[in-house]
């Protein structure tokens, strides 16, 4: 289900052809690779694109709040390759209700606080990662800060007490 | 305090530990040191609970987020422009780096806005001064842990320079905010190739008072070589990147791999070692010096003339003779101020090198006149998580040189 701009994309193709109910879209927007992949099967593509393609880098992870859209929560993977010089940008919704995906981590280890600070922001969760705590904020606090619906303030104070 | 498996190691818990009975003949009597999270090494807020055995580090635990403010979720309420000043606090050694990043991500998503040679080469000069202005406090910062304290001085001195330049160019001497979407914020100043030619004519010759007065200290080579090391592999494997994933022999620098502003047209080596150890990455960063004497050289001398600003009247503020003279430039000075520029939808992941690393931001915008969704990929936090794998095992008291030798900044960390 690749759309016609992956079709000349070495990596997407290649995915595509091995794992073809694994990758949902994708898209090429501003010259920079995309694909969408089902949450439950991430692993099996992240360790098939580190160990076959080269992708010996995650630059990061990271996700979006498309509150109130269902799913609610895009996680992005950010990949990168030394030897191709190419970068890749892999998708996963998640929604709200079960709000948690397989863990990167076993794959590359540089997952492993980025995963924490997409629990910590967005409270995802990630099944199988050794350490899942609060990484930025302090272990005590309530709520999921980048939530779209958490509000810039916070919940406890409001300056317009004052 | 915090709970689960990290070892809190109050002095209590210590207590409590001893006082329950001497151990057990021939038992391995392990002593939890918390290290930070105001240790004057770790140059701003990180705590490090470190487990040892003797003076062997047996495992070291790196835990963040004393300076966490809150500026992805702060980038969501200001619009497009505002977000600059904010990107100048992330990582404030090189803030430069950061201006530039983010106005580079946002233009691409802007699409058709073009920005003009001069303005491009201005950044590339200013982002170099910054990354001058970066490893300077680095080395000073560096040598005074391990106590040579003179350097300090030396490097501080030449600092004082580039602040001094920069508060010309912008007014600022550390929040500059100088790279702007579209361009610059002001215009360089008159007599500007005076100043900057002057400092860097000088400069090289400073690199060199700093490697005759550290490379001829015994203290300062033993502390350094073969210290701090980690297998390749771990490192690439950590997100490790910048000067010490060079230093580990990997010739990989964003600016010429996916060269940006103008990077293109400019002559510049990549300096690279084999050795992993922290010496290495001094000797790495202070080639980078050279090399950035060596951009600003050549921006200075092959400044294209022209526009600062490009030419999009949407997005780019009217000059104030325009603005007090035409109707139009009112209106769009009028709309920018008030509601600011609106980005097309779409999503972009921008990565420059800044002086520590790979620095990458993933803009997600949904067509309004904010930010949708900012991601920061700052290169201290990729970096930091390699902490354990150069500590464990060593020496509690290498850990200082190794700690320093990542060159983090606690704000670009916690962000």
């Amino acid at each position: 289900m690749l759309p016609d701009q992956l079709k000349e994309d070495s990596v997407a193709t290649a995915l595509e052809a091995r794992f073809p109910d694994a990758v949902t879209g994708g898209h090429a927007e501003r010259g920079e690779p995309t694909l969408f992949i089902l949450p439950e099967r991430i692993v099996e593509v992240c360790r098939f694109l580190k160990n076959e393609q080269a992708f010996l880098r995650l630059s990061g992870i990271t996700a979006v709040d498309w509150h109130p859209a269902d799913p609610r929560f895009e996680v992005v993977y950010l990949l990168h390759s030394l030897d191709r010089n190419k970068r890749l940008r892999l998708k996963c919704r998640v929604g709200e209700s079960q709000c948690e995906i397989d863990s990167v981590t076993g794959v590359w280890r540089s997952a492993n606080w980025y995963e924490r600070e997409v629990f910590d922001m967005f409270g995802i969760a990630f099944r199988g990662h050794p350490d899942l705590r609060r990484i930025l904020m302090p272990s005590d606090w309530e709520g999921s800060p980048l939530r779209k619906d958490y509000p810039v303030h916070g919940y406890k104070y409001s300056y317009q007490d004052e | 305090m915090r709970e689960g498996t990290l070892h809190t190691g109050t002095i209590s818990a210590l207590d409590a530990e001893q006082t329950a009975g001497a151990p057990p003949e021939g038992a391995i009597h392990r002593m939890t040191l918390n290290m930070g999270p105001q240790h004057p090494s770790t140059h701003g807020v990180l705590r490090v609970v470190l487990e040892l055995d003797g003076e062997t580090i047996v495992t070291a635990i790196p835990d963040i987020g004393f300076l966490h403010t809150g500026i992805e979720k702060e980038c969501e309420v200001k619009t497009w422009q505002q977000v600059v000043t904010l990107t100048d606090r992330v990582d404030y050694l090189a803030n430069l780096s950061n201006n530039l990043v983010y106005a580079l991500a946002v233009e691409k998503l802007i699409g058709d806005i073009e920005i003009p040679p001069r303005a491009q080469w201005m950044r590339v000069m200013m982002a170099e001064l910054s990354r001058l202005n970066s490893h300077l406090v680095w080395l000073g910062t560096h040598a005074l842990d391990i106590g040579a304290m003179s350097v300090f001085f030396y490097c501080f001195r030449e600092r004082e320079d580039i602040l001094r330049i920069l508060e010309m160019f912008s007014g600022q001497r550390m929040m500059t905010s100088y790279i702007r979407i579209g361009g610059l914020a002001l215009e360089p100043p008159r007599g500007w190739q005076h100043v900057v030619g002057k400092f860097i004519r000088a400069f090289p010759s400073k690199v060199d008072e700093y490697e005759e007065l550290l490379d001829t200290n015994p203290i300062w080579t033993r502390r350094t070589q073969g210290v701090g090391i980690a297998p390749l592999e771990d490192l690439l494997d950590l997100g490790v990147t910048g000067p010490m994933i060079r230093a580990a022999g990997v010739k990989w620098d964003i600016r010429k791999s996916e060269p940006y502003s103008s990077y293109d047209k400019f002559d510049f080596e990549i300096p690279t070692r084999s050795e992993n150890d922290v010496y290495a990455r001094y000797r790495v960063r202070l080639s980078e010096m050279r090399q950035s004497a060596r951009i600003i050289t050549q921006a200075l001398e092959g400044m294209p003339e022209g526009a600062w600003q490009a030419d999009a009247p949407k997005i780019v503020l009217p000059e104030r003779e325009k603005m007090k003279t035409q109707m139009e430039a009112l209106i769009y000075h009028f709309k920018i101020v008030t509601e600011g520029f609106r980005v097309p939808a779409g999503e972009v992941y921008q990565a420059v090198e800044s002086p520590r690393g790979e620095i990458g931001y993933y803009v997600v915008s949904d067509g309004t006149s904010k930010p949708y969704r900012i991601f920061m990929r700052t290169p201290s936090f990729g970096n930091l998580q390699a902490l354990p794998a150069l500590l464990e095992g060593r020496l509690l008291a290498d850990s200082i040189a190794a700690l320093g030798s990542m060159d983090f900044v606690l704000g670009d960390v916690d962000r």
